[in-house]
């Protein structure tokens, strides 16, 4: 997490402090609109690494309009960096719009698969967890359970945190996807608004002279 | 009526405009039916695909004209890699055509294949891999538009050879591109404009801060109406140089880390600096926790993300320069203030900066010092206007330093990136541009060894470019550093060619200069041989390049 750039060179380059002041690292949940292209990934991907940050999570999908995919991101970061990290997407020629969700109301999800061993004396507790978490049971063995829920991240965290003590086998997870509330729609002025509905005002993220 | 991918390209080609096309030979773009010498373009051949790109940014850059080169699969395109860099970073518009292999059989390790597409990924402004021959014209259009438009930069389109040779419907080139994720801004916010005029005429120290986006906008005239209009003490970046005419009354000379005395201090002093067409890169600002923290800046450029990048700026304003300069000088000409009048105070410090600390050099008998032999050459040859390119390295540095000029889009030379081997690959291509105009190279003995094997291609096709090889046997610049950090690497190059035999193997006139009362006489033999030339001046070898700002 963080920067990963090296601080040492054989001589100053300079430029490196200026702007930048102690900007909080945090979790940064970016939505991006896209063509629907090969390579489309590769370079937003190769992007965000250049910047010496590692991708969290990745989720894309097509949208309404088959040429168009929505991409979300999970990057942890400074403000600042993520501030330029999101201009310079919106620079690229196949990214049609970038939303940094962080700040906004939105609606977060993730799935998640995890096989716990479950031997039988914890059998009955750790359906009982499930029933909690409305997760559901997609496989069984005589030492496992496998269950598939859908949360926010912390929903997710806090079952996991409770299965650990069981002994989690495998683990596969999609990354969070995000939408904005329905006040803020990312996407409405792309796709076409339905009869009867208003469009809505679409927050812009380009450098606002 | 049914044509082959490599006639649809040539004719996309054509209705784009090209003329000149740099490269190396490619099978795979024409199928058997068709050969090269049909075609309507000058194809320029190169001995390396490196100098093949490097031509094209240099076409570009004299003319304002995307460049375009064509290579072939494999080792062809990656060749490419350094010069598609250079362009990215210096931002020139050049479109380079790379052969692949079929469709296909890609990604099955097929002899000379290389993923082209995902090696230029991260050196390139934006590139395409065709799959099907009907897109052709399409990919063409937009590859030249993304070239050129907003901040310009290299595009590269990959074309498998079997896209080559299926055929496909022949239709009229699309007239204008669509594409949603990229629109370039080019007119600036009107209230960001005013804002700027409101600064600028309270200003009462302000400076001028130009870079090499005027030259990409052709914004010089509108520039220069600006220094007219506001008579604002002016400096360029090194990217930016010929923007303004060099005797110009307002003219501090180059700012940064090898810039003026002067110039430096105007930034380090003022009160309003407007940044034009520039980025603020570490060359010009040096350390940044102390930049631009006295002053109000007005920033103007295409790129959003090239503002408030590292510097933090007053007014931004996202636009094209040419149009936010012209919108800006109305707004500036309804100013009611006696402008050159207003700062005669300031005008009289930067007298003083200018006295303190002139660019010198001292030239004795016995060995010609470097910067001697760079100011003579351009003295010499100013009334003709020429072409200057040069590599990278402290004769750049010095050649920046006493550029002379009176117009844009006469100076080629490698900022970001700074590739050595730059300068005599880009004076080739501004001559196939301009074959009668007076093209100079002034090289470095260690930038002119990376891509000197071009000369025949000179002699080829007749591009009387004129070579100065400031000599020192060394790679200065690096020497340079060694003195200030003695952690650095040996950088001794004593063993190097014979230039002059070398040149003379090659089909061109060599010229050695090794005494100082040899320059002028020298200098002038050259520019007067027709056909290229190559000079060897042997100079002192431990000059250094002053001043330097410390970064």
């Amino acid at each position: 997490m963080g920067r990963a750039r090296s601080e040492t060179r054989g001589f100053p380059v300079g430029g490196e402090e200026g702007m930048k002041e102690h900007t909080p690292v945090r979790r940064h949940i970016l939505t991006l609109l896209v063509e629907n292209r090969i390579g489309v990934l590769a370079r937003i991907a190769g992007l965000i690494a250049a910047k010496g940050y590692n991708i969290d999570s990745v989720s894309v999908g097509e949208t309404m309009d088959n040429s168009m995919s929505r991409v979300t991101l999970v990057v942890h970061g400074d403000d600042w960096v993520m501030e330029q990290v999101v201009k310079q997407l919106n620079r690229l020629v196949d990214v049609v719009k970038v939303v940094d969700l962080t700040e906004e109301d939105c609606i977060e999800r993730e799935m998640i698969l995890v096989r716990v061993n479950a031997e039988s004396a914890n059998r009955a507790e750790i359906l009982r967890i499930a029933d909690i978490f409305r997760a559901k049971v997609v496989d069984v063995t005589h030492r496992t359970y496998t269950l598939e829920v859908t949360g926010d991240a912390h929903k997710t965290q806090a079952l996991l945190d409770l299965l650990r003590p069981f002994g989690i086998k495998e683990l596969v997870r999609t990354g969070q996807i995000a939408i904005a509330r329905a006040s803020k729609a990312v996407s409405r002025k792309i796709e076409r608004v339905p009869e009867g509905e208003e469009p809505v005002e679409q927050k812009s993220t380009t450098a606002t002279p | 009526m049914k044509v082959t991918g490599s006639a649809l390209l040539m004719k996309a080609l054509v209705d784009e405009g090209v003329t000149t096309i740099f490269g190396h030979p490619s099978g795979i773009f024409f199928s058997p039916s068709e050969s090269p010498s049909e075609h309507p373009f000058r194809y320029i051949l190169c001995r390396h695909e490196q100098v093949a790109a490097h031509a094209a940014e240099g076409y570009y850059k004299a003319t304002g004209r995307t460049g375009t080169v064509m290579v072939t699969a494999g080792p062809g395109a990656t060749n490419c890699v350094t010069a598609i860099t250079d362009a990215l970073v210096d931002s020139m518009a050049i479109v380079v055509l790379s052969g692949q292999m079929p469709a296909g059989v890609m990604g099955g390790d097929v002899a000379q294949e290389a993923d082209v597409v995902g090696t230029t990924r991260a050196c390139t402004k934006y590139n395409f891999l065709v799959l099907k021959a009907e897109e052709i014209p399409r990919i063409i259009k937009e590859a030249y538009y993304i070239a050129r438009s907003g901040r310009p930069g290299p595009v590269l389109v990959d074309l498998p050879s079997d896209v080559m040779t299926e055929r496909a419907e022949l239709r009229a080139y699309p007239e204008s591109v669509a594409i949603r994720g990229y629109n370039p801004q080019v007119t600036g916010h009107p209230g960001q404009l005013k804002k700027a005029a409101d600064l600028l005429a309270k200003a009462k120290r302000p400076v001028i801060y130009g870079g090499g986006g005027i030259i990409h906008a052709d914004a010089s005239e509108a520039f220069h109406d600006l220094v007219e209009i506001t008579q604002v003490p002016t400096t360029l970046s090194l990217m930016g140089l010929g923007a303004i005419a060099t005797d110009h009354l307002r003219w501090l000379g180059m700012l940064g880390t090898y810039g003026t005395y002067a110039a430096n201090m105007c930034i380090v002093h003022c009160d309003v600096m407007i940044a034009i067409g520039s980025r603020f890169d570490a060359r010009v600002t040096g350390t940044l926790s102390g930049f631009g923290k006295q002053c109000r800046i007005i920033h103007v450029n295409i790129d959003p993300t090239s503002i408030q990048r590292n510097v933090r700026v007053d007014v931004p304003i996202v636009g094209d320069v040419k149009c936010v300069l012209r919108d800006l000088n109305t707004e500036l000409r309804k100013v009611k203030r006696h402008w050159e009048k207003d700062f005669e105070e300031w005008y009289a410090e930067i007298e003083g900066w200018k006295k303190r600390h002139p660019l010198r050099y001292e030239q004795r008998e016995g060995v010609i010092k470097p910067q001697y032999a760079i100011d003579m050459i351009l003295r010499l040859t100013e009334e003709y206007d020429p072409i200057i390119s040069t590599g990278v390295g402290q004769h750049q540095m010095w050649t920046a330093q006493v550029y002379r000029g009176r117009h844009p889009r006469r100076w080629l030379t490698s900022g970001g990136l700074g590739t050595m081997g730059y300068g005599f690959p880009a004076a080739l291509g501004a001559q196939a541009a301009f074959p009668d105009r007076l093209v100079l190279n002034i090289d470095g003995d260690g930038s002119f060894q990376m891509t000197m094997q071009d000369l025949c291609t000179l002699v080829e096709y007749g591009l009387p470019v004129k070579t100065f090889i400031i000599n020192n046997k060394h790679l200065g610049m690096l020497r340079q550093w060694q003195q200030q950090y003695p952690t650095f690497p040996q950088v001794d190059v004593a063993h190097q060619p014979d230039f002059v035999k070398l040149g003379e193997a090659c089909g061109v006139t060599g010229i050695r200069i090794e005494r100082p009362e040899e320059v002028k006489a020298g200098i002038e033999k050259a520019i007067n041989t027709p056909g290229p030339v190559v000079v060897d001046m042997l100079v002192a070898r431990d000059e250094s390049c002053l001043p330097v700002m410390p970064i």
